[in-house]
């Protein structure tokens, strides 16, 4: 900037303004968010309880553990499976609703306060009134153990049943927030291109297969980032559940995190796993970013 | 639309509402099986868990709302979130205030810098993070909570803020400025005053992100007096653990205000979705 530029920008206040409004957002982000993750790629190569000077190098030992570490293999596969779940189930089941109860009418608003509900109640009562459903002493599994006369079933302790119970729990949890998202597209469709199509004589099946869907794209991208970034993420809604059991079985990233890094005061082990996982969202999101988002800036 | 076009065949009006039925039944039965829940004993409550309960016990939910812990944790989670709201506005729209109206050499590459935030995992810095809080002396305390909740809301908070100011008629801007107005003064003035839809809509959302939070305070706080209701919870839930009809008195106690606050609020969490712009 050149000096008489710059005696402007000081003299009619722009210099002090930004002075004054800007440091407080980079210090406080730049404290508590950039900090803490170097630190983190930091204390990943050191063996370290947290206290004291970690001295301890052990080099890349902390992400050989976790790459051979059969309980985080097992975590990332359940991770891949909540992605597929909310790609291939969820977000099908979102676009379904949205399109029914786009247009605003009375009974729609009632049903997509509804829908929403789950998304807005904190994860962990969530998670606590469905272990109470899935509990084989009460709830659902007890009535149909009864209705059947079977033993009681204990879905949320049991290595095959406790996986699909949570997956069903993130359908029924985050389904709304997807939902939302394509009304929200859907209402800002023109509606003379779908009246047009009407007079046509389209059915509103090929009116939804023809001329809204392939304008909800934008919004399908979004939704997919969400839902991919969220499923990295899982862990409140894990907790209350099964807390990783039966047998580590339904650990994600962040529970492993948790159960084996914080819980036993591993630093650099738990760092090591922080570091995958971040380096695994921020990848996503700029490869996303670059290549299926990108129509979306025009 | 869809319904007049839906409503040219009666077998679609009726799968619709099929449909639809069966999925607000998805979602209300358990809510509602969990609120009921509350009123019954635990016998009743292993052979019935969906019906109405025979007698009306109001007795469990009658000694969670008489425990001052319950308040207590209810009061910390409302400081805590309060002042996460308070801190994220203030330092947020700052920010946007400057990348809105100030351009100079690197304001860009900071605007993007502060963005990085949306995409970073909390979860991920969670323990250098916890050492910092621990170093700075901040464990067991509610700011240890809320400064770095406001940190790594702040990326989404700022975004929503610039969008906002930037589709402020820039006519204002230039008329107060001819009159002498300066930046500051036009910020508090001005901005701020005509900012209450995008202000409203970041509250709610970072309110209602501190509210439900649980990995940072089950982290950070060990004294139960410091307790969010979050963590509260649990800790209720490893005492009653057979009791469940005191568990489910004590979630239905804490759906209770997040669905008040949702139908309050719910304008300002669409428009959020809808990337902060606001229609009516």
């Amino acid at each position: 900037m050149a000096p008489n530029g710059f005696r402007r920008f000081a003299s009619d206040g722009r210099l002090i303004t930004v002075a004054l409004f800007l440091p407080p957002a980079l210090l406080l982000f730049t404290f508590f968010v950039t900090l803490p993750l170097f630190d983190a790629a930091g204390y990943a190569g050191y063996n370290w309880s947290g206290y004291g000077e970690p001295e301890q190098w052990v080099g890349t030992r902390n992400f050989e553990q976790m790459a051979g570490h059969s309980v985080f293999q097992q975590s990332l596969w359940n991770t891949l499976k909540v992605i597929g779940v909310s790609l291939f189930i969820q977000i099908p089941l979102a676009m379904t609703l949205a399109l029914l109860i786009a247009s605003k009418t009375w009974s729609n608003t009632v049903f997509r306060l509804i829908f929403f509900m789950p998304f807005i109640m904190a994860e962990i009562a969530t998670g606590l009134m469905w272990s109470f459903f899935f509990d084989g002493d009460y709830g659902v599994t007890a009535m149909l153990g009864r209705v059947f006369s079977m033993d009681p079933i204990y879905p949320l302790s049991d290595r095959t049943w406790a996986m699909p119970v949570i997956l069903f729990v993130i359908v029924w949890k985050y389904f709304g927030f997807h939902m939302m998202i394509f009304i929200a597209a859907l209402q800002s469709i023109p509606e003379d291109l779908t009246e047009a199509a009407q007079i046509d004589g389209a059915t509103p099946f090929q009116i939804a297969r023809r001329i809204k869907i392939p304008l909800l794209k934008p919004a399908i991208a979004v939704s997919i980032f969400f839902s991919i970034i969220g499923s990295l993420q899982l862990f409140d809604l894990i907790v209350p559940m099964t807390g990783g059991g039966p047998s580590n079985s339904t650990h994600t990233i962040v529970t492993y995190l948790y159960t084996f890094g914080i819980v036993r005061l591993k630093v650099g082990f738990g760092s090591a796993v922080g570091i995958v996982l971040f380096v695994m969202c921020v990848a996503f999101a700029f490869l996303y970013q670059r290549t299926v988002m990108r129509p979306e800036a025009e | 639309m869809a319904n007049r076009s839906v409503g040219a065949n009666p077998v679609n009006v009726t799968m619709r509402w099929v449909v639809l039925m069966c999925m607000a039944a998805m979602i209300l039965v358990p809510i509602i099986a969990a609120i009921l829940g509350g009123f019954k004993t635990t016998g009743e409550l292993r052979v019935e868990p969906f019906s109405i309960p025979d007698t009306w016990h109001t007795e469990f939910y009658g000694e969670i709302l008489l425990d001052s812990s319950f308040w207590k944790y209810l009061g910390n989670s409302l400081f805590i979130a309060t002042m996460t709201v308070l801190i994220t506005i203030i330092v947020a729209s700052m920010a946007a205030f400057v990348f809105s109206h100030i351009k100079f050499f690197g304001s860009t590459y900071i605007m993007s810098y502060l963005l990085l935030g949306l995409m970073f995992p909390f979860a991920a810095a969670i323990i250098p993070l916890f050492l910092k809080v621990r170093d700075i002396g901040l464990l067991d305390s509610h700011w240890g909570v809320i400064l770095p909740q406001a940190a790594f809301g702040l990326g989404f908070a700022t975004l929503l803020f610039k969008t906002f100011f930037d589709e402020m008629p820039k006519e204002l801007f230039e008329a107060a400025t001819l009159e002498g107005c300066s930046y500051i003064r036009f910020f508090v003035r001005f901005t701020m005053p005509l900012s209450t839809p995008i202000i409203a809509t970041v509250s709610v959302f970072v309110f209602v992100g501190s509210w439900n939070n649980y990995l940072l305070p089950l982290v950070v706080l060990n004294d139960r007096e410091m307790f969010p209701w979050t963590l509260g919870m649990m800790q209720f839930r490893g005492e009653y653990i057979v009791e469940w009809n005191r568990i489910l008195a004590f979630v239905s106690l804490t759906l209770a205000p997040a669905v008040a606050f949702f139908l309050v609020a719910q304008k300002y969490i669409v428009a959020g979705l809808t990337g902060g712009s606001l229609k009516g």
